[in-house]
């Protein structure tokens, strides 16, 4: 009893609290809530304080709207209350645009003191911006001049310091003349002529209160800068000369406000969490400091701007070439580029094409050498210098390094090319890389990696990326292979595109890359043989990483008739044994269709060499056929004839003593891996049964023979194993095929 | 064995430490009698020398086995030319190569600049408040800074105030200053295809937000891309060993080395000053081959340089990181900022920088 009311007790707190976090009012009436005690989280805590200021803020607005008389700052101290609150808030967050009516309103009616009408208008910061209306009101209040003179001044500072804050500016436009007139007021002047240099327009220009001007004709440098305004505008009624030289034309009117601008602009923006919308266009769209030298999204402008501006000289040549070259900036579609292509230029920054898909397609068609320079200048520059891991303290620009790898990867796809200025980066950077940060891009970047430089990448690259690789989780293995299969892929697409290219010149320079070409594809994949084989081992022979390894000799397997490139490398042992005795049937159909493409271009291959057309100078090695022959006894043995441990010649197979065997007591492990009794393809043999066997229970897999085999076996191929499909039917010479044809016909 | 525990005993009085760095500033500590003996280091084992020339094709950032020592400028040059240079402190740049440079354009370039400096200080400004407006530009060859007739002439970059107060006074104050040069670029200069041209070093004197809107129009205009160049301790330990080999007329300053102890909470900066005639001698024993420096040799000169001061203060200097080098020839820091000081060894000094510079850029 006692217990179940202490819990009641504990928890009331809590409930009470819960409801402040929705209800804030309830919370302010509810004073019984002993907040010392609750547990406050700090996000509640600041909640309450801003909500104390919002109610305080509220309050003294709500004073000052209804302040009737003058009302003496020393003796009121609710007015002092009021006064500070409204300072300190003002100062810290800024006011809200509802303010600044009340506000302005109090201030140049005059009704109070002038100390405090200053402290008002000194207070007077937006948080976001001031309705026009406001100011529209205040200057009415100005007109009639209940205020003193000093206020009248502090006033016209504040607006033109506050002008580009203000909302909407046609209405305060509209007022234009009446500051005109007090153009007359030798104290106000030098504002009002700053006041009407904001407000001055075309039309402002031609009025007829031009004529007026000449009254108050002075050198004084305000009127000069006004007059040198609509000069601008209408030369024509403006006849004075006005000197040429720029000066110091207005007093600087922002000096009591223009600290807490920023600073509260500063704390509004730190606050949130979301960009604000810009509000002004003084703005400055980049919140964090940047450094100058590295602009990462370099826009496109002409080179030849700069042209025209030098000398007199060039400007001729380049009036012609203006209308010869047609300006990137215009370049918009793909037809532009099509009809400007024979006149376009690069743009002046280089980098900037890495953005523009249009211009990487001119590139794509230029075989101007400079500018790939150009751009591998630029690039390597700035991947060296925004390097998240190599560079101290540049962590926080980690998303934008990010973005900058993935613009540099899809200009790579795009130019179906890698930038040898993002090679060198990545030998620079990856033996200091914890494999971790940009990871996806990084490796993306290694797909692009270009062939000619295997013996480079075998000590900056291969060194390294093993290195994690054997470190790291599972999926970063994973990730590691299917990029060293894109880039393998990369280089044979390459190898075919050059063959295409170079089938009409001589054959004797072809061969020398050629050999080069060959010994690179073969490092990379005995590089990628010797990590998977490790790989599997480490995560005992997870199907995930078999999958990506698999994949990876998927490429390898059909180099010779798909790439047409002398060479063909069997998986390792440490790889195909695992694939073999997998648990899983994808990883098994993957080997077989993997055993048939490679049957499939090792007799291409060697049709060839007897036909001896032409001197073969690649031939394969009989160790390859030795090999692939090895395998295929092993699988034929394990998969078919049921004989595994029995015909593997292969020195790693699977090859078993029977004694030990037999010590195991496993009866009939001859057939434990063939098509029925394999742990990857028993569910299919269970589901089969049940399917030709309904009634029986026993699941007798010994009924799978003879016709039934074959049944099952058509069984197995509409299950989708068409790599298994594919390898029976091709490496396993069926004695009874015609039997089995007629069978077929039967069934 | 170094040989040098004799002669390096002569000059025991010159060497002076200073610790500062979470103390009071008084705390240097004179040595009395110090360097007695110098210790007979053998040579540094497992720091085999690194071979000059490219490892498969390119060497990314290592320093090469042995340089040259920094020729002394011939007596036909000028000096009165370049002494304007000396006694400042210039920040360092690496440049890549300009594109479409033409060092007959520098008055366009100039005017140029000078707009672009204009526009971009009137940068979110309605009215010209100050007056700041004013800045001229000039631009000018400087072509005693090269080392051969291949490196492209320098260019030095000037910005300077009108004062808006005197509009009549013709005086203008230099507020900032910077030069492109190359002195015996050969690397980067053979490969290089016309329309570029290679000024890799750029130096630097004055505000940063000039140097940021100069940076950018150089950028935009000639494609070229620059970063700090930061001067790692491998290299301010060969800054050691060429200046203190550096014959000088006048009686120069003491060397002076500035170690910062990392991984501590409050920074902690050791100064090692030593004699220049003790720290020549020192040398003299370490040089085998005249006019020519290994790395083996760097390396045992710091290594005797290193356990002098453990003999006495017990603290292994190796474990700390160099940060600052100066001696009578010129000093640098690490953050790549350097001085100048000997208007005959300037070019010598820049032909290592702009190793580092090019080393950078490639």
């Amino acid at each position: 009893m006692q217990r179940r009311q202490s819990s009641k007790h504990s928890k009331r707190p809590l409930q009470v609290h819960h409801s402040n976090q929705t209800d804030l009012s309830a919370w302010r009436k509810g004073e019984t809530v002993d907040t010392g005690k609750s547990a406050q989280s700090h996000r509640s805590l600041s909640d309450q304080k801003n909500d104390n200021e919002q109610d305080s803020l509220e309050q003294a607005l709500s004073y000052f709207e209804k302040i009737q008389d003058r009302v003496s700052l020393k003796k009121s101290e609710v007015l002092q209350k009021h006064l500070s609150t409204l300072e300190s808030i003002a100062l810290k967050r800024g006011l809200p645009p509802e303010g600044f009516d009340v506000l302005l309103d109090v201030a140049l009616s005059g009704k109070l003191a002038d100390g405090v009408n200053t402290r008002l208008l000194k207070s007077l910061i937006p948080a976001s911006a001031i309705p026009e209306s406001s100011v529209v009101s205040s200057v009415s209040w100005f007109c009639v001049s209940k205020c003193s003179s000093n206020i009248q001044l502090l006033f016209l500072r504040w607006l033109i310091t506050m002008f580009d804050f203000i909302d909407q500016k046609e209405q305060v436009h509209a007022l234009y003349g009446i500051f005109f007139f007090f153009l007359n007021d030798e104290k106000l002047c030098p504002y009002i002529c700053h006041v009407l240099y904001l407000l001055t327009r075309k039309e402002n220009g031609e009025s007829p209160h031009l004529c007026e001007m000449k009254y108050h004709f002075g050198m004084q440098p305000h009127l000069q800068a006004l007059l040198s305004l609509y000069k601008l505008f209408c030369p024509e009624l403006v006849s004075i000369t006005l000197p040429q030289k720029m000066k110091a034309y207005f007093k600087n009117a922002d000096g009591p406000w223009k600290a807490a601008i920023s600073a509260v602009r500063q704390r509004n923006q730190a606050n949130s969490t979301v960009p604000q919308p810009l509000l002004l266009g003084t703005a400055q769209p980049h919140s964090r400091k940047r450094k100058w030298n590295t602009q990462l999204i370099v826009p496109a402008s002409s080179a030849n701007a700069q042209n025209l501006v030098v000398g007199g000289k060039m400007s001729r040549v380049d009036s012609f070439s203006a209308n010869r070259s047609f300006p990137v900036e215009q370049l918009r579609t793909f037809p532009q580029l099509l009809q400007n292509i024979h006149r376009l230029e690069f743009p002046s920054q280089m980098g900037s094409v890495l953005t523009n898909p249009l211009l990487l397609h001119y590139m794509n068609c230029s075989k101007d050498e400079s500018a790939y320079l150009r751009l591998y200048y630029w690039m390597g520059q700035t991947l060296q210098e925004e390097c998240t891991w190599c560079v101290v303290d540049n962590n926080q620009h980690e998303e934008e390094f990010k973005g900058f790898l993935e613009t540099a990867y899809k200009a790579e796809c795009f130019l179906q090319e890698g930038f040898p200025s993002c090679e060198e980066f990545l030998y620079r950077s990856l033996p200091l890389w914890d494999g971790v940060s940009c990871r996806s891009q990084i490796l993306q970047l290694i797909s692009w990696i270009p062939l000619s430089t295997f013996s480079e990448m075998k000590s900056q690259l291969c060194d390294p990326l093993a290195q994690l690789f054997f470190t790291s989780s599972l999926y970063f293995k994973c990730s590691v292979l299917e990029s060293l299969k894109e880039l393998l892929q990369n280089w044979l697409n390459w190898h075919v595109v050059q063959l295409d290219s170079e089938s009409d010149s001589q054959l004797s320079s072809l061969n020398t890359t050629l050999s080069g070409l060959v010994s690179g594809v073969a490092e990379l994949i005995n590089f990628v043989g010797r990590i998977s084989t490790a790989a599997l081992h480490l995560e005992k022979s997870h199907t995930f990483l078999l999958h990506f390894i698999l994949d990876f000799y998927e490429t390898v397997c059909d180099i010779y008739l798909k790439y047409k490139l002398p060479l063909l490398i069997m998986p390792p042992a440490g790889v195909f044994y695992p694939a073999l005795l997998s648990m899983d049937s994808v990883n098994l159909n993957q080997l077989c269709y993997i055993m048939y493409r490679y049957r499939t271009n090792l007799i291409a291959a060697k049709e060839n060499e007897m036909s001896k057309k032409k001197i073969q100078q690649f031939k394969f090695s009989s160790q390859t056929y030795q090999e692939y022959n090895q395998y295929i006894i092993a699988m034929v043995g394990c998969l078919w004839t049921s004989s595994a441990f029995q015909k593997d010649n292969h020195p790693q197979g699977i090859c078993l003593d029977d004694e030990l065997l037999k010590k195991t007591g496993v009866e009939e492990y001859k057939n434990s891996f063939n098509i029925v009794y394999h742990p990857a393809l028993m569910c299919y043999a269970v589901d089969f049964l049940q399917q030709a066997w309904p009634d029986d229970t026993t699941f007798n897999f010994n009924l799978i023979k003879g016709k039934k085999w074959n049944w099952y076996l058509r069984y197995l191929y509409g299950q989708g194993l068409e790599g298994l499909k594919l390898f029976i039917e091709s490496s396993i010479n069926r004695v009874s095929k015609a039997s089995q044809s007629k069978e077929d016909k039967k069934v | 064995m170094a040989g040098g525990a004799g002669r390096g005993g002569a000059g025991a009085d010159g060497t002076g430490v200073q610790m500062a760095g979470g103390r009071p500033a008084g705390s240097a500590i004179e040595m009395e009698g110090a360097m007695r003996t110098l210790p007979s280091s053998g040579r540094p084992s497992g720091t085999g020398r690194l071979s000059r020339g490219p490892l498969f094709g390119r060497n990314y950032g290592l320093s090469p086995g042995s340089r040259l020592l920094p020729p002394r400028c011939q007596e036909d040059a000028d000096p009165q030319k370049t002494a304007f240079l000396l006694r400042k402190q210039w920040t360092l740049y690496s440049v890549s190569p300009l594109y479409k440079f033409s060092s007959a354009d520098l008055k366009d370039y100039a005017r140029m600049l000078g707009v672009f400096i204009a526009a971009e200080k009137q940068k979110g400004l309605a009215v010209d408040v100050d007056g700041e407006l004013g800045v001229r530009v000039a631009m000018s060859g400087l072509p005693e800074l090269r080392g051969s007739e291949q490196d492209p002439a320098a260019v030095l970059v000037q910005l300077s105030l009108r004062s808006s107060l005197s509009p009549k006074n013709s005086e203008e104050k230099l507020i900032w200053s910077g030069w492109f040069c190359c002195v015996a670029g050969d690397d980067l200069l053979e490969n290089l295809p016309e329309n570029f041209t290679c000024l890799p070093l750029f130096l630097v004197n004055g505000a940063e937000s000039y140097t940021a809107i100069v940076g950018s129009w150089f950028q935009k205009t000639f494609d070229c891309c620059f970063r700090r160049l930061a001067i790692s301790p491998l290299n301010l330990t060969w800054m050691a060993a060429m200046w203190t080999g550096c014959k000088v007329d006048k009686n120069t300053a003491a060397m002076e080395l500035l170690f910062s102890v990392p991984h501590l909470p409050q920074p902690l900066d050791i100064s090692y000053a030593i004699h220049p005639e003790d720290v020549k001698a020192l040398w003299d024993t370490v040089q085998k081959t005249p006019g020519e420096i290994t790395q083996e040799e760097v390396d045992v000169f710091m290594e005797c340089l290193y356990s002098h001061f453990h003999r006495h203060f017990k603290i292994h200097l190796s474990a700390t990181k160099l940060v600052k080098v100066s001696t009578g020839i010129a000093s640098a820091h690490c953050d790549g900022i350097i001085k100048f000081l000997q208007s005959q060894y300037l070019i010598g000094v820049l032909m290592l920088l702009t190793e580092l510079a090019i080393s950078q850029i490639q």
